[in-house]
């Protein structure tokens, strides 16, 4: 998870957008449907990263279209979660252009402002708020003005309290509703944190190693929600497990070294020999 | 599915044995004033000692409170609550300084041979400035030293450094005569407020009261920002911070409001307390100070809204015991109470009050 070249307790300063209500941590207003007019949901081009010298990424290309699965796949090391954090505004790129939809530049958005306009993430490790119960964790989460002043009024309404009871149902976690987060199982805090995501309404998710440490069936089972999600919004998957990315991928693309080796579909990329010789072995 | 069930039953168990305690204990708050004033002779009598001991450990409990709001909540460690505290006791003290020698300077600025007062004295002697200070003042210091540290995401263990840091320096600072808080000696010697004599028996327990009101009215402020999605938010804010950022908020402003309401509380406490002990002076602000804030709040339950006003009555209490009785062991005693909370009592004494209830 750490990409960053200074320690994590002492991050260094964000670089804001300058906005005065951004600039001084009131968080942001809701903000208009997001521009996709040619289609792309995500331009990444020509994107460099580097720390202390080791290129993370190297000259990155790759587009995402509207309603578009697509898988990430590539050996340790081969800068995909340095990728992500590029997107979610934790890292900035030396050089090149990243664009939400067509008119957000993301290298000049702050992280809390990219997750405003619409781009989810779920961490590597299951990430949700542990003393918090499963219901309050949604509720945090669920898409709504998210400033100082209107958390300190806010109050459920009813549209809302139904929103949650369907992702709950969704998840299959409505039994444990009033369960505190930390008790729940691995597989179950990684299905709240997709039912997290999928609250916020966001037009793209980026989802790390969804299906790590879960078991068959909740694998099978996670493949028949992303495969339903892809449509109305747009998916960017990180994942080692070849099986999942079978069954779900109309789209693949294969990373190395920072760089995309080879973009189609499983079946085309699998017969492609350089990726036979980095990644799929011999 | 028994948990959700016991967890229910104990929801609303615990609340009413609880609030009936709060209850009681408010009952014989709102009565010592009204005994202290009962002739010497009669049996329901209390002294001035006790009541002005009471209500120093009153002025304690709303600071372990304040602590416990950013500490408990959301998860930051201050090691220079201290600071806020002597701040607002010292703006109080300026004007009860001002009362004290009427149209003249001040005594100790006499003795400095000062002609003029400092400009941050002028208006000092109307009691409104005064206590517009002691909001402004403790409340504006949280609020820039927060935009700077919270911007720069400073947290855990450099945080709490800065805010020792902090308080240190600013006791160095108020103990110099040139910063004109009269130097190592603070203020003492006063003689009313609002024009009554601060040692008569009325005003000893008007100023009780008042802390009583003070301290339930932060006890209320703190339920309902636990309560509130706010409170929520502050937990998620000390359990996960990223995760709180990529779901769309922005920390700073969380953590920058509970902190500022904190420092103000903080500096209210110091208002109260000083007119009732009589004395501020720079070691309120000496790092030790602090830290002790910090063990009451550890010791009584943070997290917990209880817990710290139980932690201050504790501890401040055998404190008053224990230097009369045994004075050399009172710093042992202070720091085996610690260790064994730390190691038996995660959840601190309320903790364990919860779980026997529960039981």
């Amino acid at each position: 998870m750490t990409s960053t070249s200074t320690p994590q307790l002492m991050l260094e300063p964000v670089l804001d957008a300058g906005q005065t209500r951004d600039s001084i941590g009131l968080g942001h207003r809701a903000q208009k449907s997001l521009d996709v007019r040619h289609g792309t949901v995500l331009t990444l081009e020509d994107i460099n990263v580097s720390f202390d010298g080791f290129k993370a990424l190297r000259d990155l290309t790759l587009y995402i279209g509207v309603g578009e699965l697509r898988c990430i796949i590539g050996p340790n090391g081969a800068g995909k979660t340095t990728l992500m954090d590029v997107i979610t505004g934790k890292t900035r790129p030396d050089s090149g252009v990243a664009f939400f939809g067509e008119t957000l530049d993301l290298t000049k958005m702050s992280e809390v402002a990219i997750a405003q306009s619409g781009i989810g993430r779920k961490f590597q490790k299951p990430t949700v708020f542990e003393a918090l119960s499963v219901f309050e964790n949604l509720e945090l989460a669920q898409k709504t003005n998210k400033s100082v002043w209107a958390s300190l009024r806010a109050k459920l309404t009813g549209e809302q309290r139904d929103r949650i009871d369907e992702i709950l149902t969704t998840i299959r976690l409505d039994a444990s509703r009033e369960r505190a987060a930390g008790l729940l199982s691995h597989g179950q805090k990684q299905f709240l944190e997709i039912g997290m995501l999928l609250i916020q309404e966001p037009q793209l998710l980026l989802l790390d190693e969804p299906v790590a440490g879960m078991t068959d069936a909740e694998t099978e089972f996670t493949a028949e929600l992303f495969k339903s999600l892809a449509g109305k919004h747009s998916l960017m998957v990180v994942e080692h497990d070849m099986g999942f990315v079978g069954s779900i991928a109309d789209h693949v693309t294969v990373l190395h070294q920072g760089h995309v080796l080879a973009e189609g579909s499983l079946e085309h990329v699998q017969a492609n020999e350089r990726v036979i010789e980095v990644y799929l072995g011999r | 599915m028994t948990q959700p069930l016991a967890l229910t039953a104990a929801q609303k168990a615990g609340p009413k044995t609880t609030l009936a305690l709060i209850g009681l204990v408010f009952a014989v708050l709102i009565a010592m004033p009204v005994l202290s004033l009962l002739p010497a002779d009669n049996p329901l009598h209390v002294s001035a000692y006790t009541l002005t001991l009471v209500g120093k450990i009153l002025c304690y409990a709303i600071m372990a409170l304040a602590l416990d709001l950013v500490w408990g909540y959301a998860g930051l460690l201050s090691l220079g609550h201290g600071l806020f505290f002597a701040l607002g006791g010292y703006a109080m003290g300026m004007y009860l300084m001002r009362q004290a020698s009427g149209d003249g300077l001040p005594a100790f600025m006499s003795f400095l041979a000062w002609n003029e007062m400092p400009w941050y004295w002028y208006g000092t002697s109307s009691f409104f400035w005064s206590m517009c200070l002691v909001v402004l003042v403790p409340g504006l210091l949280a609020f820039v030293f927060g935009f700077f540290a919270f911007r720069s995401r400073i947290k855990g263990v450099y945080f709490s450094i800065m805010t020792q840091a902090l308080t240190f320096a600013g006791m160095l600072l108020f103990f110099r005569n040139e910063t004109g808080f009269g130097g190592n000696n603070g203020f003492t010697g006063f003689t009313t407020i609002l024009g009554y004599g601060v040692a008569t028996p009325g005003t000893r327990a008007s100023l009780f009261l008042a802390t009583v009101v003070l301290l339930g009215a932060s006890l209320y402020l703190g339920w309902r920002l636990a309560q509130s999605k706010f409170g929520r938010i502050l937990t998620a804010v000390r359990d996960a911070e990223n995760r709180l950022m990529f779901c769309g908020y922005d920390p700073r402003g969380f953590k920058l409001f509970v902190w500022t309401l904190s420092a103000i509380l903080c500096g209210l406490a110091g208002a109260l307390y000083v007119p009732q002990v009589g004395i501020i002076n720079p070691s309120e602000m000496a790092p030790t100070q602090s830290i002790e804030a910090a063990v009451w709040v550890a010791l009584g339950g943070r997290g917990t809204l209880i817990g710290p006003l139980l932690g201050a009555g504790l501890v401040n209490g055998m404190k008053s015991w224990f230097t009369v009785a045994f004075p050399e062991y009172w710093l042992f005693f202070l720091g085996a109470l610690f260790i064994v909370v730390t190691l038996f009592l995660p959840k601190g004494v309320f903790g364990l009050l919860k779980r026997k209830e529960d039981a």
